[in-house]
């Protein structure tokens, strides 16, 4: 990228940053290893390399008939695909944009790549589910413990029954 | 004058007590069948109260979105009425209007078993009834003086003694033929009528201080209150009045009763404007807040319960002030009487439910629940209402007597003394 | 010049009094600590009697250099409902007659927060519902209430966590606190509340989720019994997107003050200057 366009993103950044609040919010430290639970895996699957340790990997991007097709891709699929989040050499772990390579219970970090604020949000325990105490350390979960990857749009939930409203007679 | 032992004031009450409950049990056809009527309300609400101590409030048709109802509006409307009762006072003695001064002691007799019936509304509307020595120092813990409703606790009760003692000693004293002291009941009587003002600017306070209840929260509450309270609470002693003129030797001068109707037709146009004002404010400013004097009035959606009797009240109010204005139809027994009707039901609707309702509906966050009395409220208000008229005929079955001179202790009446001279020299 | 028989009355009366107001049941309102561990001893042994259950009442007091604040994120809340009985279990609020403390308003979006066209009794087979966004509603935890000023027993108060919580051993009743609440956070038994035992929660508060008898208000404290241990209150914990935040509004590091410092936040009737410490925002 040209610098003065790197520079305009810069500031672009800068100026979103500032307009949320007084000044940006920085989480502790980036690279700090956060306690989170296990990834849910389904049943059998990880480790990875059982399977792909033998198979040269194919980088054409294609829909999968093979196997996985149990996973239907929503999350930006028009842009995106199977290896772009994925390592090609090693499934048994995911890839940063930058190629860094991240295990899967660091997995926060590849989503806070595009979903920047939230996962400002989530490091300050602002964004998702509240557990343990609010005079304690914070205990996270990790984003796919809640949001499938795949497919991370919420399913609608059936509503708990509505309060009975009020009426003239109570026996 | 020697000082009375403690003996002589025993013997002299209990002349008295006896008295008293002879007259009392003495009456004809329509005195006993109006105390039987009064008899079977008050069992009837008693039965309906015990229900509803048993099973609790539920039992009326309060809920938490309308979480207050017929009996708050009966204990504003009939604090208006004790208030007013006293406001015979103001011509009587700052006037020095003698026609009235007659009267004065029926006013604070009035006012007494209205502040009565407003006790009782309380009571039956308070979900713990047993704890309400909660409220009473230094048993309790009175919320003075922050809470709007521990000021209505004192102001009321005072108010109750004041007349209390003024009408008990004035009687108790002319039974003795005796004139009353001037020294103790003088300053009593100019003092109740700042307290009756007070009394009912409290009462309005209760609204008027929630900013959570817009229809409530206006400056005009209190005014308004005073005056809905100086057209309705005469109108029950003029008819009182009238009644005691036809079946017993009381005499009171016509004069008296047509200037009373007069000062009512200036307090009516005065709640007219001030409705009319509030009127004009929501309507024309068209906030959200427009909703409640909506719903009294128009409805709102499918919810009208209440616009019948907003209208009725209206045109009750306005024939009411119609005929009182004019001094034809005022001094026309038949139209003045109807006259006080009108002002009576006209008030006691804009008042009871006209005010407790609308304020509530819609609730704080816009939810309708449309409020109408159950049968358990209705029985037991009636009882309540009972109680109060029963303890108003008693005291005028005494009273009057005693006024005319027909009921006094014999051994202390001077006989030179005339005894209509006495009750003209206590009324000074 | 007193009277010997007017001084004799007079202390006679006050005698009775002291005696009354010593002997009788006071207010749970900054009771010393022994006559409250009494009067607690005396409530769990009531409830065993009554309820058939061993009830543990806490007398936990507020944790000195905390005031509580709560955040709601209505770009999150789907209006599920969860919270709302996760309370009514965590609280052991009345299953017949219905209470419930958390009230959720179903909105349009093109309306926006306008209560006089709100829903509470929405029923659709899913939520969210296109086109509309949910406010639950409970107390606000005032730190201006117009609740606590009324109250003509002083039987509610405003504790030093911020926490506004009722007596009901000596709430008599009377509802003004009702009248007064601008956001119909109080309820009040009509008749006696009825849990199904096996359903009772008997981890409780003197001034929070202990069984409440007929005829008194009662209303949201924080889930005090929690809250005071350091945990989150139940209807936090229950959401299914994480819509609730709650916390230390004095503790700078908090997940509250961090929403209060860089999301958009209202709070609801702001003009009655009722100052509540529950913040609504948008994180998105």
């Amino acid at each position: 990228m040209r610098k003065w366009a790197m520079g305009t993103w810069a500031l672009a950044g800068l100026a979103l940053l500032a307009a949320d609040g007084t000044k940006p919010p920085v989480p502790a430290t980036q690279s700090e290893h956060l306690e989170v639970p296990p990834p849910p895996f389904s049943e059998g699957i990880f480790p990875c390399s059982n399977c792909h340790a033998g198979m040269t990997p194919d980088r054409h991007r294609r829909e999968l008939t093979a196997m996985h097709t149990d996973i239907v891709l929503k999350h930006d699929e028009t842009h995106r695909w199977c290896l772009d989040c994925h390592d090609a050499e090693n499934r048994d772990v995911l890839h940063l944009a930058s190629g860094e390579i991240v295990p899967f219970d660091e997995s926060y970090r590849l989503c806070g790549q595009c979903h920047g604020e939230k996962y400002r949000d989530w490091r300050a325990g602002v964004h998702g589910r509240r557990t343990g105490n609010w005079n304690g350390a914070k205990t996270y979960l990790l984003c796919v413990n809640c949001h499938n990857p795949h497919q991370p749009r919420f399913r609608a939930l059936v509503p708990k029954p509505a309060p009975r409203p009020p009426t003239h007679t109570m026996k | 004058m020697q000082h009375e032992t403690a003996v002589d004031s025993i013997r002299l009450f209990s002349g008295f007590a006896r008295g008293s409950l002879r007259l009392i049990l003495r009456g004809n056809r329509a005195y006993w069948t109006w105390l039987a009527f009064l008899g079977a309300l008050i069992l009837s609400g008693v039965l309906a109260y015990s229900n509803q101590v048993r099973f609790g409030l539920g039992l009326t048709a309060m809920r938490d979105q309308v979480s207050w109802g017929f009996y708050i509006g009966n204990f504003t409307f009939l604090v208006g009425v004790a208030a007013a009762a006293v406001v015979l006072v103001i011509p009587a003695y700052i006037y020095d209007w003698k026609p009235i001064r007659e009267i004065v002691i029926y006013g604070e007799l009035l006012a007494i078993s209205a502040i009565t019936m407003c006790l009782m509304f309380v009571m039956v509307d308070i979900g713990r009834p047993d704890r309400f020595w909660h409220l009473i120092p230094p048993f309790g813990f009175l919320n003075f003086p922050s809470s709007v409703l521990a000021w209505d606790v004192i102001v009321l009760n005072l108010y109750f003694v004041v007349n209390f003692v003024v009408a008990t000693h004035i009687l108790y004293r002319a039974f003795h033929g005796k004139a009353y002291i001037k020294k103790l009941v003088v300053p009593l009587v100019l003092l109740s009528v700042p307290m009756a003002v007070g009394i009912h600017t409290v009462t309005a306070f209760l609204y008027n201080g929630l900013a959570a209840r817009p229809y409530w929260n206006s400056s005009i509450l209190a005014p308004q209150f005073l005056a809905s309270a100086f057209c309705s609470g005469p109108a029950i002693l003029l008819v009182v009045l009238q009644l005691l003129r036809r079946f017993t030797r009381f005499e009171i001068r016509d004069a008296a009763i047509w200037k009373i109707a007069e000062l009512m037709a200036y307090a009516m146009f005065l709640n007219l404007f001030l409705h009319g004002s509030e009127a004009f404010k929501e309507f024309y400013s068209n906030t959200q807040h427009l909703l409640f004097t909506r719903y009294w009035y128009f409805g709102v959606g499918a919810h009208h319960t209440l616009v019948p009797y907003a209208w009725s009240a209206v045109a009750l109010n306005l024939i009411a002030f119609g005929l009182f204005i004019s001094p034809r139809t005022r001094r026309n027994p038949i139209t003045l009487n109807i006259g006080c009707l009108a002002t009576y039901a006209g008030v006691y609707i804009e008042k009871g439910m006209g005010l407790i309702i609308p304020g509530l509906t819609p609730d704080t966050l816009g939810e309708i629940y449309e409020y109408y009395p159950t049968v358990t409220e209705l029985r037991v208000a009636a009882g309540i209402f009972a109680v109060g008229f029963l303890l108003f005929t008693l005291m005028l079955k005494v009273a009057v007597p005693i006024s005319l001179g027909e009921f006094m202790d014999k051994k202390d009446a001077a006989p030179e003394q005339d005894a209509v001279m006495a009750v003209a020299q206590a009324a000074h | 010049m007193v009277s010997r028989r007017l001084f004799t009355q007079t202390a006679a009366g006050a005698a009775a009094g002291m005696i009354l107001t010593a002997c009788g049941p006071k207010r749970l309102y900054e009771a010393p600590k022994d006559q409250l561990k009494a009067r607690i001893a005396e409530m769990e042994r009531k409830y065993k009697e009554q309820l058939g259950k061993e009830i543990e009442v806490s007398d936990a007091g507020p944790i000195p250099g905390v005031h509580f604040a709560y955040a709601l994120d209505l770009s999150r809340c789907i209006g599920c409902r969860r919270c709302v009985y996760a309370c009514v279990d965590e609280n052991n609020q009345s299953r017949d007659p219905q209470i419930q403390w958390i009230r959720v308003f179903e909105m349009e979006k093109e309306k926006g927060v306008d209560f006089s066209h709100a829903d509470p009794y929405y029923n659709p087979a899913a939520v969210p519902e296109e086109g509309h966004f949910y406010i639950p509603v409970a107390c606000q935890q005032c730190e201006n209430p117009p609740c606590t000023k009324v109250c003509p027993t002083g039987a509610t108060w405003a504790e030093k966590d911020g926490i506004v919580v009722v007596d009901y051993d000596w709430c008599i009743g009377c509802r003004y606190c009702m009248a007064a609440c601008p956001y119909g956070a109080r309820h009040f038994n009509w008749t006696q509340p009825s849990i199904p035992e096996n359903e009772i929660n008997p981890d409780t508060h003197y001034l929070g989720n202990r069984p409440r008898p007929k005829g008194v208000v009662e209303k949201c404290t924080f889930c005090i019994q929690r809250t005071r241990q350091g945990r989150y209150p139940a209807c936090v914990e229950v959401c299914p997107v994480g819509a609730r935040k709650f916390g230390n509004i004095l503790d700078a590091d908090s997940e509250i003050r961090y929403i209060i410092e860089h999301k958009r936040v209202l709070v609801l009737k702001e003009e009655l200057n009722t100052v509540p410490r529950f913040f609504y925002f948008y994180a998105t």
